[in-house]
Formats: structure tokens, sequence, C-alpha cells
């Protein structure tokens, strides 16, 4: 497996960070229906040096029009909370700039930019102000190590869907976030896109990232994840480390989720979960 | 049919001979025209695509005012500008009536709606596409701008051609604030409506002819530029 | 491949050229205003009979010859040539409606009305005139005659010099056609020749300056059915527009086209101009 290059990284991975992330009591309304309630709690650093017993790898999991990507649009700030607050606790939290630049997301349905691949992770680097040099090295550096090294000047439009989304990630990876939010990266990918995905997450980890992403994938959590939040109705019903959950979930919901016993009419109504219309 | 088959005759035989009158009247209907879309889309394309991207107090009338204006009638347009530009009016003394500037003057006003409505329009639906992930990657709102009107510049060439049409077919404006002064402020419209007051049909038609060629020309050459410069899709 | 790249430049290439291009034709479009000491030129404020027959690209090239000065004509209705000229937009004032000119002087906007030329106004109708006003000599009467029997008659309606004639004639008849308008009398708003293209359509009576007729060439089935009433006499007078008005009109440049209009050298361009052997203008001396 290729390493990720930390040598030098275009943004000073010596930046202070922003995390850990703190959600109190957050809610969100949308359409007079309340699709996240109550949302409470923190998520650290990746577990590299001082946070070495840290979770790298946390997972949100929950069925469909639980909340899950609000949740992440919320973390990641794209979208404000109606209630509660979402909060940044880092030591450069206080600089409003450098929490958004520490931070990126992939989304489940990637928007590229009608560029080439190469010009899609130049764009995000370039609005960073790094260099024309740095920028050339970062990019041939990050399409090698996603296997796109021969579609630099392909326009990403025309790129299959698994080349698309590692495109995203490499996008998302360029300015060498401190933390990545992931919607369901590997969801409509063949099994050999999503290994391709998969490695590159391993190796956002090891060079000291936090990952929180979804997924439905209940192989996939269990195979990769540190810590499991399982999400129903729009409120957290149980967090614990992945080898718990998966083991005994204290939650009855979880319990039935994990069991596939967690069916679409056990809800009360579609519309009062369906987060996916709602932004 | 005879009547069309004259014009036909009478436009090839003026672009047979090369006539001087011809080619200056020409030149002239080029350059306003086009001087008045270029001054109009380097103002109305980032005006079209600011309005398109962002939210203020007052944008949705903006928006109407704008759709409204592209249904301007020339001749309207053209008193406003005479207005204006007459020695009597307040920029009299920049001695611009009956000049080529005037009548750019009044078309770069009969072309913005235009422009600003059809890039608004474009732009917002690539901005629709582009907003979440150029939020995410903490894009400033002037990089969002230059983003979406790079990316979508390809397909701003249909607002800049609509707008070219407008401003190289009207009569209304130019008659009145270019006054159709022979040698000096008459194009090919004002030509052919004096040809047509003269009784001359053949001859107006066959200006009509010369007129649509050109036009003709100038959307083959955007679409070749657009077929060439846009990057192809395969999915 | 190389091919990629080669595209890619050449797409590169293209996108700034086109760039350019904008800015280049942006500037040129306000370069010519720039071009420093322009040769001097007047404006004139005129007839769309005067352009229409080509009197004036008969006779303007002679006085620029001679003078050094280019004489920019715009052409429109009496009506609205002399209010382009109490705006000050224009240097001199070229029409034909004698009443309208000396009004236009005694209010002071006018320097002095010189009479230049004449011709004559000619009733127009189908050849098969069902008015029956054929070779009347009087042209008022052809006039009730065609009102009479609700022959249709286009107008000017524009306020121009012939129409204000027209209306005149009317009145000298007795009879108020505003009155019928939209049904045998039509008023088309425009000028001579959209009016005489109108009434060729519809086979209608119409008053025209003889020039304009002759130039017409869209006659079909028009021809000239009453000429020769003394008061058909369509005179045109020309005025400088005072400089006491409007400061930045060019007195002496206006005054030297005037003088040359009323010279031999002058006089002789207006009679020398023909079309088909016919003389269109007679000047005055």
């Amino acid at each position: 497996m290729k390493t990720f290059p930390t040598s030098n990284p275009p943004v000073a991975s010596l930046e202070l960070g922003i995390l850990p992330l703190e959600l109190t009591g957050v809610g969100l309304v949308r359409d007079g229906k309340r699709v996240l309630k109550d949302l409470n709690c923190r998520i650290e650093g990746g577990a590299s040096g001082q946070n070495a017993d840290e979770p790298a790898k946390t997972f949100i999991i929950g069925p469909n029009g639980a909340g899950k990507t609000l949740f992440l649009k919320l973390c990641h700030g794209l979208i404000q909370p109606d209630e509660g607050e979402v909060r940044w606790y880092g030591p450069a939290a206080n600089d409003g700039a450098m929490i958004k630049r520490r931070q990126a997301m992939v989304f489940q349905r990637p928007v590229l930019l009608r560029r080439t691949a190469w010009e899609n992770i130049d764009f995000v680097l370039k609005i960073r102000g790094v260099t024309r040099a740095e920028r050339a090295d970062r990019c041939a550096e990050l399409l090698q190590q996603t296997g796109l090294g021969r579609h630099a000047s392909t326009q990403a439009q025309a790129l299959s869907f698994g080349e698309q989304q590692r495109l995203a990630l490499a996008r998302a990876l360029a300015p060498d976030p401190e933390i990545l939010f992931l919607d369901e990266p590997t969801a409509s990918l063949d099994p050999a896109s999503a290994h391709l995905v998969e490695d590159l997450i391993d190796q956002a980890v090891t060079s000291g990232k936090k990952i929180v992403m979804s997924s439905h994938d209940l192989g996939q959590a269990k195979r990769l994840a540190d810590e499991i939040i399982f999400i129903h109705r729009g409120r957290i019903k149980e967090r614990a480390a992945a080898p718990a959950f998966f083991n005994g979930p204290k939650n009855d919901l979880a319990r039935d989720f994990l069991e596939g016993k967690l069916l679409w009419w056990r809800r009360r109504s579609v519309y009062e979960e369906g987060e996916e219309q709602c932004c | 049919m005879q009547a069309f088959l004259d014009a036909f005759t009478a436009a090839l035989r003026l672009v047979a001979s090369g006539d001087q009158d011809l080619i200056r009247i020409i030149l002239l209907s080029l350059k306003v025209s086009l001087s008045a879309v270029c001054i109009a889309a380097l103002i109305g394309i980032p005006l079209g695509g600011l309005i398109a991207l962002s939210r203020f107090p007052g944008r949705q009338a903006l928006i109407v005012m704008f759709n409204a204006l592209m249904g301007l009638p020339p001749v309207v347009v053209g008193l406003m500008v005479y207005v204006v530009l007459s020695r009597s009016g307040p920029f009299g003394v920049l001695n611009l009536l009956f000049t080529p500037t005037a009548m750019i003057i009044a078309q770069v006003i009969l072309v913005l709606p235009i422009i600003v409505s059809l890039t608004r329009q474009t732009l917002h639906s690539l901005w629709l596409e582009y907003r979440e992930t150029l939020q995410s990657v903490a894009a400033t709102p002037a990089q969002c701008l230059a983003a979406v009107l790079w990316d979508g510049r390809f397909m701003l060439i249909t607002a800049i051609l609509v707008g070219l049409g407008r401003a190289i077919a009207e009569v209304g404006a130019v008659m009145i604030v270019g006054g159709n002064i022979d040698n000096v402020t008459r194009v090919m419209t004002t030509a052919i409506a004096l040809e047509a007051s003269k009784g001359d049909l053949a001859l107006a038609l066959g200006l009509g002819f010369i007129l649509l060629m050109i036009s003709m020309a100038l959307n083959i050459l955007a679409h070749g530029l657009t077929a060439f410069g846009e990057p192809e899709r395969r999915s | 491949m190389l091919l990629g790249p080669m595209v890619d430049l050449a797409r590169a290439v293209a996108a700034r050229l086109i760039a350019t291009a904008l800015i280049v034709v942006a500037a040129t479009a306000f370069s010519t205003q720039s071009s420093g000491a322009e040769p001097s030129y007047i404006t004139v404020a005129s007839t769309t009979s005067t352009q229409n027959s080509g009197l004036f690209r008969h006779i303007l090239p002679k006085f620029t010859e001679t003078s050094g000065i280019e004489v920019r004509v715009v052409a429109v209705g009496t009506g609205a040539a002399i209010r382009l000229a109490r705006s000050g937009d224009a240097d001199v004032l070229l029409v034909h409606h004698k009443a309208s000119e000396e009004k236009f002087v005694a209010e002071g906007f006018g320097v002095r009305r010189y009479p230049v030329m004449f011709n004559d106004f000619v009733i127009v109708g189908p050849s098969a005139d069902p008015a029956r006003s054929a070779r009347e000599p009087d042209a008022a009467k052809a006039l009730v005659m065609i009102a009479r029997v609700g022959a249709a008659f286009v107008s000017r309606g524009d306020n121009s010099g012939t129409h204000k004639r027209e209306v005149e004639f009317w009145a000298m008849g007795g009879i108020d056609p505003s009155a019928a308008s939209g049904t045998w009398y039509r008023q088309t708003g425009s000028g001579m020749g959209a009016t005489l293209n109108v009434g060729a359509a519809m086979g209608a009576y119409a008053l025209s300056d003889r020039s304009t007729w002759l130039s017409f060439a869209n006659k079909r089935d028009l021809r000239v059915l009453v000429e020769g009433d003394p008061r058909l006499r369509n005179e045109y007078g020309v005025i400088l527009i005072s400089k006491k008005r409007h400061g930045h009109v060019k007195s002496r440049e206006g005054q030297a086209f005037i003088d040359w209009l009323r010279s031999v050298a002058g006089r002789s361009a207006i009679n020398g101009f023909r079309i088909g052997g016919k003389r269109l203008f007679t000047a005055i001396e």
C-alpha cells in the first residue's frame, strides 16, 4: 500500500488544530418538522500524537432518512442548526477562516467542477493561495495516489462514477484537512471501486486525519469503523466503540437495525424522517 | 416569388460589385453592434452572475425588472438616449448625438437586459449544482462567482448571440440617435429602412439578405468556437 | 498521445483570443471619437423628401469640395426637423413649410429664413381614378371629390411639411378628414416614401412632393392625377440656427453653406439634379 505523503504538505500540517468538535443540544427544523433533535456529542482529533486513544474513524449509521447526511452537513458547517450549538474547541478554533480551511467533505453524489481532473484539484489549492509550483506537485501526487494519473487532462464529467468519487476524495484531501466528512462515499460503487476508496480512507487515517463518515454498509462499518454513532429519527440512539456495538448494542432499535428488522413501515411517517428532501 | 428573386439578385449584384458604400455600411453595423454587445457583456455577465449567486433585498424585483426591460421597444430607448444626448439634454455638451458612439450607447441599453437575464438564468442552474461544493471548500463569494462564470462560459455564448441578434437587427434606436447620416451613422438597418421608403423594395430586401448572411456568419463562428472550446462529454 | 495537450493548448489560446478580441472591439468603439482634429462639419436637419430624392448626394460633394466643410444631413419630417433645430441638435434647418419656418425665426431660434428652391406637390392616385379627379385644376376641389366618393386616401399624418399642406388643402375644401380617419382616410404616421408604399399597396390617393414621387421606385398602379394648381407650389427655405439660442452652433460654416446654396454655383447644382431627364428642384434667385 502506498503511504500518504507527509513530507511536503502544501498547507502546513503543523498548523494548530480545530478539533475537538462539540454539538450541544443541536436541533434542526425543516418544513415545520424537527428532523434532528437534541444532538449532543463530542468528536475528538484522530488517532495520532496525544490523541492515540481516540477513534480515528467514526461511522454514522442508521436507516435511510435517519438524518445522517444532515448530521454531517451540520458538523461541516454547510447548514446552521435551529437549536443548540455546533462549536470547535481546538487551539485554532478562534479563527473562523481556519475552521473552514481545516475540514473537507465528500458528498454522496460528488459534484465535480466542469473542468479536467487536474483542474478540479488545482482549484481548491488555488483558492487557498498555494503557489503554482506547489499546486502542480500536489495535483500530480494526488492524482497518482488516487489512481487517476493518466486522467489528469480528462474532463471530470467524463470519468466513470468510481473515478469521480476518487477524484472528489483527492480534491478533499488536497488542502490537507484535519478532519474529513464522508457521506456514503462507496454507496454506488462496484466492489473494486469501493475497495480503492477504502484504501484511500486508510491512507488518510495513517497521515493523522480524523474521518467521520456515514454508511449503510454494515460490512464496511465492521471492517473499518473504530466507533459507531447510531442515529434514528434524528436522534443519537447509541454511541459505542465499534466492536462493542456490533457484539451487542444496548439500544433496541440498534439491535433491530443490525438484524435487519428495522423496516420502513415501522417509521411513523416517511415525511417526518425524510431528511434528504429537505436540503 | 419574383420579388424575392429580384431581391436576391440585387443582393448578389451588391456583394459582387464590392460597392464601397455597402462595405462601409456593413463595417459600421458590425462595429456598432459588436461594440455594444461587448460592452453589454462586460457589464451584464458579471452582473447576471452576481444576481444569480447572491441574496439581497430587492433581488426578485431586480430580476423582474431586467426581464421586463428585455421587451423595451428600441424606439423608446432611442428617444431616451436622444433626450439625454440632445444639446438641450444633460449630456448635450459631449456632442455625441448623431455619432456611432450614441448608437452604441443606445444598443448597450437594449442588449444589457437580455445578457443580464440570460446570464442569470444560465448561471443560476450551474450555481445550484456547485453551491454546496464551493461552500465546502471554503471558496469566497468572489471565488464562487469566478468559478461559475468560468465554467459556464460556453453556455453564455447563447446569451451573447441573442444580444447581438437584437443589436444588429434593430432600427428604431439607431435611426433616432444616429440620424441615418450618409457615411457617418448609416448602418444596415437604417439603410434598409431608407431604401424601403424610396420604394426600392428589391434593394431593401437585398440588403436584408446581406444582413441575414452576416448574422448567420457570426452565429456559425460562435457555434464553431463553442464546439471547439467546450470540452466533450462522454457521459 | 500528444494530441490531448495540443488541444488543451489550442483551447487556452482560443480563450485568450476571444478575450483579447472583446477588449479590442470595445476599445475601438470609442476610438472614433478621439481621432483628434476632424475635418469641420455641420449638421443639417432636413426633410425626407430632399434626402430620398437623392438631391443631397448630388449637391453636397460639390459644396464640400469648394469649402472643405462636410455636411451631415439628418432627414426627418419637417415637424421633427424643426424640433431637432429647436433643441440645438442641428446648425442649419432646410425644410418646406413657410409658416412654420417664419414662426421658428420669429421665436428667435433661427437667424433668418432664405428661400432656396421649389418644386410642386402632386396628387397621385390609382389609374382607375374612382373619384374622377384626374386633371382637375383645383387641388382643393379634387380632394373634395375624393372625399365625396370615400375613395381611399393615405396621409402622412406626421406633422411634416407635406402633411401640413395637405391639411390646409382639406380646410380649403371645407372638409375635416380626421373625422373619417380609419375609414377611407388613412394616416400612416410615417415618411413620404413609406406612405407612398402604403398607397401603392392599397390603390389609394395621396399628396406627395414631386421629387419623392419621381424617385419613388414602387409606384405600381399609382400615377399623377392632379398637378399644376399654383397653390401646389412647394417652397424650401433654409435657416441658420441662432447662436444666441445655442452657443455651440457653427454659424460661420452654416452661413457658408447657406450662401453657397444661394450662389450661382449652388443654384446650378440644384438645377442640374435630374432624374430621368426631369428637373426635380428649381433654385430660387
